[in-house]
């Protein structure tokens, strides 16, 4: 009797699960069918089947050069994923196992610079990057990149490191193992799991962002959110071509994040159930 | 060496030393038709000035309007050339943010520019921006449903043989309504026609002394009219709609009437999009038997931002893609009902256009009654047609659209939106320093 209560518990809960994904996912699946419409398909109103025409995606590959913002994209979204490990593994580390008095007062400050509206410091923004020359670089963008998503990472490493025990790295130090060994050595193998979500999951966040790309951006280093939104029309039909463009743009991440859904989902739920 | 190597070596270099001089321009622009397809056919620009380079950044409107007028304001220096409506283009160059046009060329022949488009984009006599297409407003209807109803339409027609025709049309069953107008919140969405429908009621945005009128009975009464056709003959979810949904409608064939920019004639026309394509008439923008019929005028224009280094160049391609021989080349690749519309004389002169596109000679009419200088019958201290050209209205005019907007979706009255609005008027104005 109670298996069979627990049976129908575990379908109930796994129709459940179906239903909220399929809701979640549905923008991305409409977006992708309505992709294969022609433009007026796509006004007539909600139709699961397109056509199957791919008129959108030539006059998409027509009109911009795709390859050329998603190589952006590609070297902005890893370059910054990678220099903001290199800066948030070290101060992780620090605060998880030299924590202060000011640790806990740290990490908040660094969390509410997320809650400041971006479009607050466009302007002393863009005059650095005007003054110093970054306006539409790569490198330019990397670092921004870098400076919005730093905070999440450190955050993220941070919860991680704190479940290795410090008695481990204490052990390696007494071995003799330096500052530098210790990191490298022996937190950073431990912590690969935890690196590898994060690496994943600000390249995501990297990827998808779309003010400071489209507004620090012109023709050299615009990345594929400039691509989408250079498809809206204030005059004239263009579902089709906005979503055979979205589609284009968002495929390259939904792929990686398909691949690595197993590390992504264990990085968003690590302590969680502790 | 012998003398092959010297030319060869020779020719090399010429060439390198090309590539090395060669100005690439920075265009910025949006996403609609006549854009597009320019961008598709520069190779005859570049071929003929071949020290000259062409790059692209194209955004939605908005974004545009805000990554330019940053760039322009600090400087940056990032755009050589700038896709800018008529509301831009004297308030930038009063503050010295554009380069005044004086190098396009002695065949360029600015005296075809249409009058009314030209004073829109001339500060001090001087043409700050050069005007690659243009649209004013008129009737887009239904001929078919007015047989039918036993309507004719008069050459100038009054708000209220609309309102009447518009109801006579409508049949629910049949999902058809008699008239589709704008309802989506923004200056630029239903703030731009119900501006233009206020001025063909006698009324105005501020009076000389720039005190706001919503308290007035003109906004009373379009309001007011507005709201009760849009309820009696409107479609569903009105408040929701801007050009794109109502031209979507009325290519579907759910509407009797759209009055709406001029420019969207070639798109209800065209029968690869339109299913109502060959049952389409025109007529001038409604008044209400006072002459005025709007006053609506809007152009999207090409001009060089004082931040540019390399302005001659700018003024030689803009002189190319706004000229005379740019309107035969659209022709001649992709047909007369393709050209740009709105900025030339000698375009609506052409026989070749006036059989190619049956819209031609409606939207002249519209766009030689409108007058920005002069939006209502009433004396105003701005310009503009749908808009007041301050730099103030976009906010104001957003602001007041939501109000307006959410009378449309029945969540507030016509005297609460209006006394709403007179309020944030007067305070964004004292606040501005208009009202002393």
């Amino acid at each position: 009797m109670a298996r069979a209560v627990s049976t129908r518990r575990t379908a109930v809960f796994t129709i459940a699960a179906w239903i909220v994904a399929l809701i979640i996912f549905f923008p991305i699946l409409y977006t992708i069918v309505t992709s294969f419409k022609s433009e007026t398909e796509a006004i007539k109103g909600f139709n699961l089947i397109p056509s199957g025409t791919v008129e959108s995606y030539a006059a998409v590959q027509a009109q911009s050069n795709y390859f050329k913002f998603f190589l952006n994209s590609v070297v902005i979204s890893v370059g910054s994923t990678l220099l903001a490990l290199a800066l948030a593994i070290p101060a992780a580390w620090s605060m998880a196992f030299s924590p202060t008095r000011r640790t806990k007062d740290i990490l908040m400050w660094m969390l509410s610079t997320k809650m400041m509206p971006a479009v607050a410091v466009l302007v002393p923004i863009y005059l650095i990057f005007r003054d110093t020359g970054l306006l539409d670089t790569r490198f330019g963008l990397t670092v921004m990149l870098t400076l919005i998503n730093l905070p999440i990472v450190v955050w993220m490493l941070y919860t991680y490191f704190r479940e290795i025990p410090g008695e481990i790295l204490e052990a390696a130090r007494m071995d003799g193992a330096g500052l530098l060994q210790e990191i490298v050595h022996v937190l950073t193998p431990m912590a690969v799991p935890g690196i590898a979500s994060t690496l994943l999951l600000n390249i995501i966040l990297a990827w998808n962002e779309s003010f400071w790309t489209i507004r620090l951006t012109t023709t050299n280093a615009a990345p594929l959110t400039a691509f989408i939104a250079s498809f809206s029309s204030p005059q004239g039909l263009f579902w089709a071509k906005l979503s055979a463009a979205s589609t284009l743009a968002i495929a390259p991440i939904l792929i990686m994040g398909w691949f690595s859904q197993k590390q992504l989902v264990r990085g968003l739920t690590f302590g969680a159930v502790k | 060496m012998n003398l092959r190597t010297l030319l060869l070596g020779t020719c090399s270099a010429a060439l390198l030393a090309g590539f090395a001089n060669a100005e690439t321009l920075t265009i910025a622009t949006v996403n609609n038709g006549d854009m597009i397809r320019m961008q598709g056919l520069t190779d005859d620009f570049t071929e003929k000035n071949p020290d000259i380079q062409l790059e692209w950044v194209t955004l939605e409107e908005n974004v545009l309007r805000e990554r330019v007028t940053t760039d322009i304001a600090t400087k940056g220096g990032q755009y050589d050339i700038v896709t800018i409506g008529n509301y831009e283009v004297p308030i930038w160059a009063k503050q010295g943010w554009l380069v005044s046009l004086d190098g396009l060329g002695a065949d360029y022949d600015v005296d075809d520019l249409l009058p009314a488009i030209r004073g829109g984009l001339s500060v001090d006599g001087k043409l700050y921006a050069a005007p690659f297409y243009g649209e004013s407003a008129m009737i887009m209807y239904r001929k078919d449903l007015f047989e039918k109803a036993g309507l004719t339409m008069p050459d100038s027609p009054t708000w209220e043989f609309i309102g009447e025709a518009a109801r006579k049309i409508t049949d629910r069953s049949a999902d058809i309504n008699g008239i589709c107008l704008r309802g989506k919140a923004g200056w630029g969405e239903n703030m731009a026609f119900l501006t233009a429908l206020n001025n063909s009621f006698g009324g105005r945005w501020f009076d000389e002394k720039w005190q706001p009128q919503f308290d007035q009975p003109e906004w009373k009464a379009s309001l007011q009219f507005y709201v009760d056709m849009m309820k009696d003959a409107g479609p569903q979810g009105a408040s929701s709609n801007g050009f794109n949904e109502n031209l979507t409608l009325f290519q579907q064939g759910k509407c009797g009437m759209w009055i709406d920019a001029t420019v969207a004639a070639s798109f209800v026309s065209n029968p690869k999009d339109s299913t109502v394509a060959d049952k389409v008439g025109y007529a001038i923008f409604p008044d209400t038997g006072n002459g005025n019929h709007g006053n609506w005028l809007w152009s999207w224009n090409l001009a060089v931002p004082s931040s540019s280094t390399k302005a001659e160049a700018a003024q030689k391609f803009i002189a190319w893609a706004t000229s005379k021989g740019y309107t035969e080349l659209v022709a001649s690749k992709e047909g007369w009902a393709n050209v740009p519309p709105g900025t030339r004389t000698s375009l609506y002169k052409s026989e070749d256009y006036q059989k190619a596109a049956p819209f031609a000679a409606p939207t002249l009419a519209a766009m030689d009654a409108a007058d920005i200088t002069k939006p209502s019958v009433k004396p105003v201290p701005y310009t503009g047609g749908q808009f007041v050209a301050i730099p103030e209205f976009q906010g104001l005019g957003t602001t007041v659209g939501q109000l307006f907007s959410a009378v449309l979706a029945g969540q507030s009255s016509v005297d609460d939106a209006l006394a709403q609005a007179q309020t944030t008027a007067v305070r964004e104005m004292t606040r501005a320093g208009y009202i002393k």
